[in-house]
């Protein structure tokens, strides 16, 4: 975080004292990205300063800090320009749009070559086996599992309208996770799917796009959104990207993009430069996952043990507030990890990264090593209690001196089942761009590459058996010998 | 001494004391006995002030047990239960030790003070450092007298110290009893349901039945002048070999 910082103010600091970079924007996904590494080079090849600001946010955001001045261009999608940009119903050619948009102060470059619309997806054998080429093919074909991403679902123009158009009886249709899908059609679960026309997937998992023979999908081609005001010589090297970029080299540019999640090297593939050698060996990277997912296990860890223990104490004295705190740190475990990180990104002080990690990890932590404070103390005999107590100890130093040593085994028994679950809960935190051995996991999944996912599940595993063996290790540390003898 | 003053104990509805009075005469040995479940244990807590009395007050050498000097009051009061309530994870020396060390007593004093212990209470040396699992029953309840002697408590409280072991350890340690008794000569309260046991170290014997005190006097008293049909049927259910 404070390396950024220092970043932005160096950034703030060369645009005043220097001639003033030209911010290019992009959304926050994959293929944006690439075009806005794409656009970078082109303009520095121009001999223009250029500042990326990557991954800004959804259409909505992108265009306001265009037409703000905040940025001089990002690349968008003609059917999004006319739907949420222009807002209208009729579908424009290409030269209403450019004229719309003129009149707001903005231009458009001609379209880069690719149509990056939703579309349906099938296996390939299986649909020339059944006949279908075309969605309207699949009117006979009503027995058909139809697995789509749940935004698909939902969509004002996704599903509902779609099979409404094409008359389709459909009677099998759910919800699934869009990288999961694409295994879930491999293995015959699913016959049908959504999918952007320039998934990287559709090509690697041998698919084939059914035909929209009605037109229902509005047309995504790719331009670039640029500011009327901007340098002529710029927006000349911006148009020479127009049409270079047909479906089959975007998909390839997407496909480095991931598996290397290397922007700025997707971008310089397309420019025909050597890529640079990716940074580090395997075993190097595998080496910086564990790192880092020992760092989350660790932070997590050790918060919930600091936070955990004075709750199960407080916990094993019978009344509401027990109650309440065991019910409330079990409750915390049945939420789903990924609906928990979707309520802590949007608050203020939390949002993608590191801190927000830690703190899920640290609630996930949490009732194993509560509830197991609790239950050792209350399992201590009452004699044993008493004794205590009739010594004419006062009450802290008969929890210190007594009760915690004889609890000791049971409660560290719930930190090393905090840890374990730890390990493998942590590899979720990827998806808010943390890293640790989560990330082979989920780009594996994403990339329905398997060798990927085992660089991260192979660790994980091992680690989470190291943690075991840790773990009994400490045992012998903090488990006083009288507890630990056999009768 | 020790003067409960129309002391009672209710849990919810079940009264388990009845309003008693009762007086322990400094320096002596008490034995209080009765049926399981009359509230022997539920006195001795009431003194080391386990549990609050529901009514009355109880005053320990002229100071009332309450909150404000209930810590000061059980440092001064030893207190053995059956099965001993020895600390699992603490060596014998440690458990003995534990309250010394708490207070910051010199070592060398406390020390001293063990290997007096260890005789007083026949408790071998070398198995000071042994765990409460690797001790025998019968040395288990003499580690928990030397852990309720270590401050040189005036009050001493047992709450069938015996109740656990054998016969044959049983008598041994009724023997050792009898012994310290008389040579430390504290105000001291036995619980026990044994009326052998009970005569043989006590020199008052009170007798409870369900939460009330039915008699008290010396074993000859209860004998020879039971005050009611429970204290005879009492002392004859208890059978001695002669009669088998
Ligand atoms: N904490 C408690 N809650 C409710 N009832 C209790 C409690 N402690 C003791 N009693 C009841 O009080 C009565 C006397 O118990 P106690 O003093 O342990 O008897 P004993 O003479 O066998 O030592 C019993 O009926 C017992 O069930
Ligand atoms: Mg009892």
């Amino acid at each position: 975080m404070k390396s950024l910082g220092i970043l932005l103010t160096v950034f703030a600091f060369c645009s005043t004292a220097q001639s003033l970079p030209i911010v290019v924007g992009s959304k926050r996904f994959t293929e944006s990205y690439v075009l806005g590494e794409i656009a970078k080079t082109a303009l520095q090849n121009a001999g223009f300063t250029v500042e990326h600001k990557q991954g800004m946010g959804g259409t909505i955001i992108l265009w306001q800090a265009l037409v703000a001045g905040e940025i001089a261009l990002y690349p968008e999608y003609t059917g999004t320009i006319g739907e949420e940009i222009l807002k209208t119903k009729q579908r424009l050619n290409t030269d209403e749009i450019r004229a719309l948009l003129r009149e707001k102060g903005v231009g458009m470059t001609g379209e880069l070559g690719f149509d990056n619309t939703y579309a349906l997806v099938m296996e390939r054998d299986r649909a020339d086996k059944q006949g279908i080429h075309k969605i309207s093919d699949l009117r006979e074909h009503p027995e058909l599992n139809v697995g789509l991403t749940h935004e698909f679902l939902d969509r004002q123009d996704g599903w509902a309208p779609l099979s409404a158009r094409y008359g389709l009886q459909m009677r099998n249709v759910r919800g699934i996770d869009h990288a999961l899908g694409y295994a879930a059609l491999r293995n015959g679960s699913i016959d049908v799917k959504d999918a952007y026309s320039t998934d990287a997937r559709i090509a690697e998992n041998n698919l084939i796009l059914l035909d929209d023979d009605l037109h229902f999908f509005p047309q995504y081609k790719a331009v670039f959104l640029y500011r009327l005001g901007t340098d002529p010589r710029a927006v000349t090297a911006l148009e020479k990207l127009a049409g270079t970029l047909d479906t089959t080299r975007m998909t390839r540019l997407n496909a480095e993009a991931e598996r290397t999640k290397n922007y700025a090297l997707a971008a310089a593939l397309y420019f025909g430069q050597k890529p640079e050698p990716v940074a580090g060996q395997l075993a190097g990277k595998i080496g910086r996952w564990i790192w880092q997912h020992l760092q989350l296990v660790g932070a997590s860890l050790l918060l919930a043990i600091i936070v955990g223990i004075p709750l199960g104490i407080r916990a094993s004295r019978p009344g509401p507030i027990s109650d309440f705190i065991l019910s409330t740190t079990g409750v915390i475990q049945t939420i789903p990890s990924l609906a928990l990180l979707a309520l802590l990104v949007p608050l203020p002080f939390f949002g993608i990264g590191p801190v927000t990690a830690i703190f899920a990890l640290f609630l996930y932590s949490l009732l194993p090593i509560v509830r197991n404070t609790a239950t050792g103390l209350q399992d201590i005999a009452t004699p044993v209690r008493e004794s205590a107590a009739a010594l004419g100890l006062e009450p802290q130093a008969q929890l210190w001196k007594v009760f915690l040593p004889l609890a000791s085994r049971t409660i560290l028994a719930g930190v090393k089942t905090s840890a374990i679950i730890n390990v493998g809960t942590a590899t979720l935190a990827a998806l808010i761009g943390v890293g640790g051995l989560g990330e082979p996991i989920i780009s594996g999944l994403n990339l329905n590459d398997y060798s990927t996912i085992l660089q991260g599940a192979i660790p994980a595993a091992v680690l989470a058996l190291l943690v075991q063996f840790f773990f009994d290790g400490l045992e012998r540390v903090f488990i006083p010998k009288g507890l630990r003898l056999k009768q | 001494m020790i003067e409960l003053k129309s002391v009672s104990k209710s849990f919810g509805a079940s009264i388990a004391l009845h309003e008693t009075d009762l007086c322990l005469d400094a320096g002596k040995t008490t034995a209080l006995i009765g049926p399981s479940g009359c509230g022997k244990s539920t006195l001795l807590r009431l003194i080391v002030g386990l549990l609050e009395p529901t009514t009355g007050t109880i005053k320990i050498e002229g100071q009332i047990v309450s909150a404000s000097v209930i810590l000061s009051l059980r440092r001064r009061i030893g207190y053995v239960i059956q099965e001993g309530g020895l600390f699992a994870h603490l060596t014998a020396a440690q458990n003995v030790l534990l309250m010394a060390k708490h207070l910051k007593r010199p070592p060398g004093e406390m020390h001293t003070r063990l290997r007096e212990l260890c005789e007083l209470t026949h408790f071998p040396e070398n198995a000071l450092t042994r765990y409460p699992v690797e001790l025998s029953g019968g040395q288990r309840q003499r580690v928990s007298l030397m852990r309720a002697l270590m401050l040189q408590p005036s009050v001493l409280l047992l709450d069938e110290p015996l109740g656990a072991l054998d016969p044959m350890v049983r008598t041994r340690l009724q023997d050792d009893l009898k012994e310290i008794f008389q040579s430390l000569q504290q105000t001291t309260l036995l619980v026990t349901h044994d009326m052998a046991e009970a005569g043989f170290l006590a020199s008052r014997i009170v007798l409870l039945n369900e939460g009330r005190v039915v008699q008290s006097g010396t074993l000859d008293d209860l004998r020879t002048r039971p005050a009611s049909d429970f204290v005879r049927d009492f002392l004859h259910a208890q059978r001695g070999l002669a009669e088998v």
